[in-house]
């Protein structure tokens, strides 16, 4: 057991922090990116690109970096912490996994290197609208035809799709809506005939787009994966991506604690600083709690990520429950001991409480998780 | 960074995993689980097979029986042991006044103490709070007076775990009235036996007798059984708390006990099947496994950590354990509870104050006792309230 970064990881840490730090200063920052047409600066990105950042989770064979996870943690925290609004999650993690588990080698040597260097971004086009948090509910279809397929459908919510070139789309390619057998994943580039972006900001002040399919013709070599059998990687690309919020979520807690309790030594009431009072010191302690039980709940799906399916997907359901309510209880506390201000959008704090808010929604809510955890039994064997 | 075990780590945990479940008698070992009230002479057994083992007082030094085990390997240790039941080694032994006596004591109280402390052969209790002192404990009042080469003890100690078994318990004094609070205490090894001292049941919730009010009337005690020196008594229970709060979360107890419940409930009927077919029983069951990784890992965090900190100061990490720790094991009784149900009326075989200790025990009827005497681990120990007090200083800075 070694809960120490490596020397190499440290320097990973530092170097993320050092530019998070000089770019997100402040939340004037964060909004000078966001008001931009994609939602971030392209000039940051490509700041990441020289980082090294966008090619981090592939393997060195392939034009990556052969980052792991415990590497896309380090970086997802400090990306919380600054509340930075780049693509990171929609591009590197959820379509970068896609095309790192299921790529060929041909695939991979084409997009890899475009990815890495900033030239290209994916956007990951699974969800629907009636699916919520199923994974197998695709209604999405890919018609096989003469040499490739004719997708047709509507994907909802698909995070930073307008700022894509190229999107991974699930499609059924047999079986019944909501089967696990029959889905399939294409590379869609977004400027295809037939393809239409509903693009809008989110509530988080990010961007997503819904994804209109109507006649939409791939080619053969746009199949991303085995044909009818998807499933096992999007379920790998989604606990990956959980992995990361959990990361993200983490960072911000983070962020939100140390600010709530600067506010408590320096906001004044009755003739003195409030945190001096016990109600408010004990709140403080329990967002502590919560954020630290949040910590080891981020290792433990960083370290299971990588596990074995049966092994994985309770274990990082059980970390996105605890995300999850940790998530709520800080952002919560955090408004609440911040009063008023807390409540505007000026302040800082109200932005990471929004962004906390929309990772519990995503890629599950607790509800949808702790079903998942009981159905496999909890985590315990029974004695 | 890596969170899984070595090799030889996971070799050390089937070691004593294997010692635990082969050594210890069963009998003993489903007392505890069930929650039964265990007699004198069970923890006795127990402790001797593992004092012969070498592992009753492992975390002291080694010079007097301690094993030189790094922090990972004690974690698993412990959690082994709550996991297969056997009873703690007597706290106020082993992790109480041992560890001060081998840290602070004279030569000759190590020789004399040790060994016995180490196979209980002598039970010892703690007497450190009193009716005006718990949260506030350095407001004690029991008074020890200088009489040539006695003290001579007034006062009242209380909430004396199993001080009725006991041969020896250690107090808390106050030798200097006029200093302030923390500076005139002094820390007494006082016989049991000794004229004067007398012992009252305090009865718990559970309908248990597991405390004591202990009475000291012109108590006499050598000056020899004076630990260190006279009004530094404060800095060794200073000492004495931070070894109490190492391993206070229990994890491998409430892992047990869910282990337990998740057993009993697919032997509980309910409706045409059992209460594991319960799907909000399970969720219920699953969210406290969750939160109860969640401090697995934060545990191992700090445990991780002790290998660069000083070790005779409580980790402020620690206080964080006892809260979440306590209100786990509290999670895990109301859980118990709620499956025994009904049947959970009848006090049944668990009553030992009103019943034969052999009548026949089914294990729902320590469902309710188990979970009344578990309220006490958010106020033992330090409340949780001065826990939270202790966060906000030492680690927020308010």
């Amino acid at each position: 057991m070694d809960f120490d970064l490596t020397s190499e990881q440290r320097l990973l840490k530092d170097s993320v922090a050092r530019w998070a730090a000089d770019t997100y200063a402040s939340l004037d920052r964060v909004e000078a990116s966001r008001s931009e047409p994609l939602g971030f600066s392209e000039a940051h990105w490509a700041e990441l690109a020289e980082l090294g950042l966008l090619g981090l989770p592939f393997s060195e064979a392939d034009g990556g970096f052969g980052g792991g996870p415990v590497e896309t943690m380090v970086v997802m925290e400090a990306l919380g912490r600054a509340l930075a609004p780049e693509p990171y999650l929609a591009s590197v993690i959820l379509g970068g996994a896609a095309l790192r588990l299921a790529g060929d080698a041909a695939q991979r040597a084409r997009l890899i290197p475009q990815l890495a260097g900033g030239s290209l971004r994916l956007a990951f086009a699974h969800g629907e609208r009636q699916a919520r948090y199923d994974l197998e509910d695709v209604a999405t279809t890919a018609r096989p035809e003469a040499g490739g397929y004719v997708l047709d459908g509507a994907k909802g919510v698909v995070l930073n799709a307008d700022a894509a070139g190229l999107l991974v789309v699930s499609a059924r390619t047999a079986g019944g809506r909501r089967e696990g057998a029959g889905i399939s994943l294409f590379l869609v580039p977004t400027d295809t005939p037939g393809l239409t972006l509903r693009p809008y900001p989110t509530q988080d002040g990010g961007r997503a787009a819904d994804v209109i399919l109507r006649g939409v013709r791939v080619p053969s070599e746009a199949l991303l994966g085995p044909a009818d059998g998807a499933l096992p990687i999007i379920e790998q690309v989604i606990d990956g991506a959980i992995a990361a919020v959990a990361a993200e979520a983490v960072g911000l807690m983070e962020a939100l604690q140390d600010l709530t309790v600067a506010y408590l030594k320096t906001r004044k009431q009755f003739g003195t600083a409030i945190g001096g009072f016990q109600a408010l010191q004990h709140r403080a302690v329990d967002m502590l709690v919560a954020l630290e039980q949040a910590r080891s709940m981020e290792l433990y799906a960083t370290m299971m990520v990588e596990a074995e399916a049966e092994a994985r997907g309770p274990a990082l359901s059980a970390a996105k429950v605890q995300i999850n309510r940790s998530a709520r209880f800080v952002g919560q506390q955090a408004v609440q001991l911040h009063g008023g201000i807390g409540m505007t959008q000026e302040y800082l704090g109200a932005h990471q409480f929004r962004r906390l808010t929309m990772i519990e929604i995503l890629f599950g809510d607790t509800a949808h998780h702790l079903r998942r955890v009981t159905r496999a039994g909890g985590l315990l064997g029974a004695a | 960074m890596d969170l899984r075990f070595t090799p030889e780590e996971t070799a050390f945990r089937a070691e004593v995993r294997d010692f635990f479940r082969s050594e210890i008698p069963a009998d003993i070992r489903a007392k505890v689980s069930e929650g039964r009230a265990l007699a004198r002479e069970d923890y006795v057994t127990s402790q001797r097979i593992l004092n012969a083992k070498g592992w009753a007082v492992t975390q002291w030094p080694v010079a007097y029986g301690g094993q030189p085990w790094s922090p990972v390997q004690r974690y698993i240790f412990m959690e082994e042991l709550m996991q297969a039941a056997v009873p703690l080694p007597l706290q106020f032994n082993c992790f109480m006044v041992g560890p001060v006596i081998a840290a602070f004591g004279t030569e000759a109280q190590k020789r004399r103490f040790l060994p016995r402390i180490a196979n209980l052969d002598d039970w010892w209790c703690q007497g450190f709070s009193e009716p005006g002192a718990g949260s506030d404990l350095a407001s004690l009042k029991t008074r020890a007076v200088r009489e040539g080469d006695h003290y001579v003890v007034d006062g009242q100690k209380t909430w004396t775990t199993l001080g009725q078994y006991a041969d020896w318990i250690f107090c808390l004094v106050r030798t200097d009235p006029a200093a302030k609070k923390q500076a005139g205490i002094s820390f007494l090894l006082i016989d049991m036996k000794s004229p004067g001292v007398s012992v009252r049941p305090i009865i718990t919730i559970d309908g248990r007798h597991e405390v004591n009010e202990v009475f000291l009337d012109a108590v006499r005690v050598p000056v020899e059984n004076r630990v260190g020196e006279e009004n530094k008594g404060w800095d060794y229970a200073k000492f004495l708390l931070a070894n109490e709060r190492t391993g206070i979360a229990r994890i491998g107890l409430t892992k047990e006990r869910l282990q337990r419940i998740k057993r009993l409930a697919r032997e509980t009927p309910m409706g045409a099947g059992t209460m594991w077919d319960d799907a909000d029983f399970r969720a219920r069951v699953a969210g406290v496994e969750i939160e109860l990784k969640a401090l697995e890992i934060t545990q191992m965090r700090v445990v991780a950590a002790q290998a660069t900190r000083d070790a005779t100061k409580p980790d402020p990490a620690s206080s964080i354990l006892k809260i979440k720790g306590s209100e786990l094991q509290q999670a895990a009784t109301e859980l118990l509870l709620e499956l025994a149900g009904p049947n959970a009326l009848p006090a049944g075989g668990a009553d030992l104050l009103r019943n034969d200790p052999d009548a026949p025990f089914a294990w729902e009827d320590a469902a309710a006792p188990m979970y009344l005497n578990t309220r006490k681990v958010s106020i033992y120990g330090g409340s949780n309230e001065i826990q939270r007090n202790v966060i906000a200083k030492a680690i927020l800075d308010l």
